[in-house]
């Protein structure tokens, strides 16, 4: 094997990692601390960050990349893949989370977007990315784009799953809408969704997108991850829900397994006795628009 | 020992029972994979391919496939859901990938990762580094005519053997395809491509 034959940073490299996350939770963390205690939990990865979501909410201002300092500081005490967010659109945010090497990045309407008009051209890097998205259009914007993963948005920083699940439910049902179209259809369809016919194609024929698809943004309990999984989620990303509940060790070991077993009640029963409090959570209903993260990107 | 070579003639009436531990990780590629080999080798209809999720599903199989994912999900889901002595203990094939090899060796240099030790070799988690040093390249593997493509994600390899193991394919770092018996460890994802080479071989070895 000669080292000029090797390919690094290819497309098949970038989907196979997320391939490899699938039926895990990927856990928010601020310090090296909590971050050992993902790993210890059973997360598949965890997403480095200055603030969670929620305390994003309460400080505000401009939300941007977090020091890399801090990111370094949490790749340097796990074993596992470590994720970043960068600002939509800011690809030299992008190129300095590449740079310090992390595992996957997240182009996330959690910050505050550096570009109101394009996301980052994600082909272009060689780390893989996760985007989030609302309904199946969006999806596969992204996915044209090359993201690697999506994540529907949910409404993160809320402890509040209704978002979660309206925007699985959206995806989901839009792509069992879609069985039975013949090529002429689907490419209409395309048109109406704004996105790139092929990858239509290729979702309906697959039944589901063609990249992995996490859920996020709300999920606080080991119930809230196990109804995503059973609607069709690949894995689930925990923000604010592990580190802002009374027994962040205890909660995110229940929620390791209830992912693991979320379609067996008994179970999901048992690790959820004695969690003390979850998250104390938002009414999305009482936001103001500016204050509604997911309307970011679209 | 099983051999290499692929000379064991199939009969269409023997089929295989095999289970893809369905913990954490890539495991509806390792069921698609093997169905797709078994269809080739014209067992698709003798044979069973699915989850395996309960430690009382052990004793039906003749082969369990343990999948790439995270090693130290994998390794704590394997203790919390009692399944670390069937594993341990299985007396049929095991086709491990990547996470799964590293599950396999008897030596880990990772104390996160309690390993099943059921082949003899110390493997180095994540040994090429983090996903920026994950590649693509054509390798040799003893007992294939030609390359096998080999996506290597955050692979691990093994730096020692004992005595009972073969190793079949190697690049500079280490060892990277290794048999013991009837088990097949591979630092690489078989699963990710449409090459059912080695899944053919690994079936071939169980019956």
């Amino acid at each position: 094997m000669k080292l000029e034959e090797l390919r690094f940073g290819t497309e098949l490299l970038k989907r196979g990692f997320a391939s490899m996350q699938k039926g895990g939770v990927i856990m928010d963390v601020v310090n090296a601390e909590q971050a050992v205690i993902a790993e210890q939990a059973g997360a598949v990865a965890v997403m480095a960050l200055e603030r969670v979501p929620a305390d994003i909410r309460k400080a505000g201002g401009v939300a941007r990349m977090a020091d890399p300092e801090k990111i370094v500081e949490i790749m340097d005490s796990v074993s596992i893949p470590v994720m970043g967010k960068v600002r939509i659109g800011h690809f030299v945010e992008a190129q300095v989370l590449e740079a310090l090497g992390v595992d996957m990045i997240d182009e996330s309407e959690v910050l505050t977007p550096a570009d109101e008009q394009f996301h980052i051209e994600k082909t272009q890097f060689s780390v893989p990315f996760v985007c989030g998205a609302r309904d199946l259009g969006e999806a596969l914007r992204r996915i044209a784009e090359g993201a690697a993963m999506v994540r529907t948005k949910g409404e993160a920083g809320t402890g509040n799953v209704v978002e979660a699940v309206r925007h699985m439910r959206n995806i989901m049902g839009e792509i069992r809408a879609l069985q039975g179209l013949n090529s002429q259809e689907i490419v209409d369809r395309a048109r109406d969704l704004e996105a790139p016919a092929a990858l239509l194609a290729e979702t309906v024929k697959m039944g589901r997108l063609p990249v992995v698809n996490f859920s996020a943004g709300g999920i606080a309990t080991p119930s809230d991850a196990a109804m995503m999984m059973q609607m069709g989620a690949d894995g689930v990303f925990v923000g604010s829900g592990i580190f802002h509940s009374s027994n962040p060790e205890k909660m995110a070991r229940a929620i390791v397994e209830a992912v693991n077993h979320y379609n067996e009640p008994a179970v999901i029963a048992e690790v959820s006795k004695g969690l003390g409090d979850a998250m104390k959570g938002l009414d999305v209903h009482l936001l103001r628009d500016d204050e509604v993260l997911q309307y970011r990107g679209r | 020992m099983s051999t290499f070579s692929g000379t064991m003639r199939c009969s269409s009436t023997v089929g295989v029972n095999i289970g893809v531990l369905a913990l954490q990780g890539n495991v509806s590629e390792h069921i698609h994979a093997f169905r797709q080999a078994l269809t080739g080798m014209g067992l698709a209809e003798s044979s069973r391919v699915d989850t395996l999720r309960h430690p009382d599903e052990i004793g039906a199989l003749d082969a369990i496939a343990i999948p790439g994912g995270e090693s130290t999900t994998i390794s704590r889901l394997i203790i919390k859901n009692r399944m670390y002595d069937p594993l341990a203990s299985f007396s049929g094939g095991i086709f491990a990938t990547c996470a799964g090899m590293v599950l396999m060796a008897t030596g880990v240099d990772d104390p996160r990762v309690a390993t099943l030790g059921l082949m003899e070799m110390d493997v180095t988690r994540n040994a090429f580094g983090r996903q920026k040093e994950s590649f693509e390249a054509d390798i040799q593997i003893k007992g294939l005519d030609k390359p096998f493509h080999a996506l290597f994600i955050r692979a691990p390899v093994a730096t020692r053997t004992g005595p009972a193991v073969s190793v079949t394919g190697r690049i500079d770092a280490g060892f990277v395809a290794l048999e013991q018996g009837k088990h097949m460890a591979l630092a690489f994802h078989p699963e990710l491509g449409n090459d059912y080479r080695l899944h053919e071989r690994f079936i071939k070895n169980l019956i």
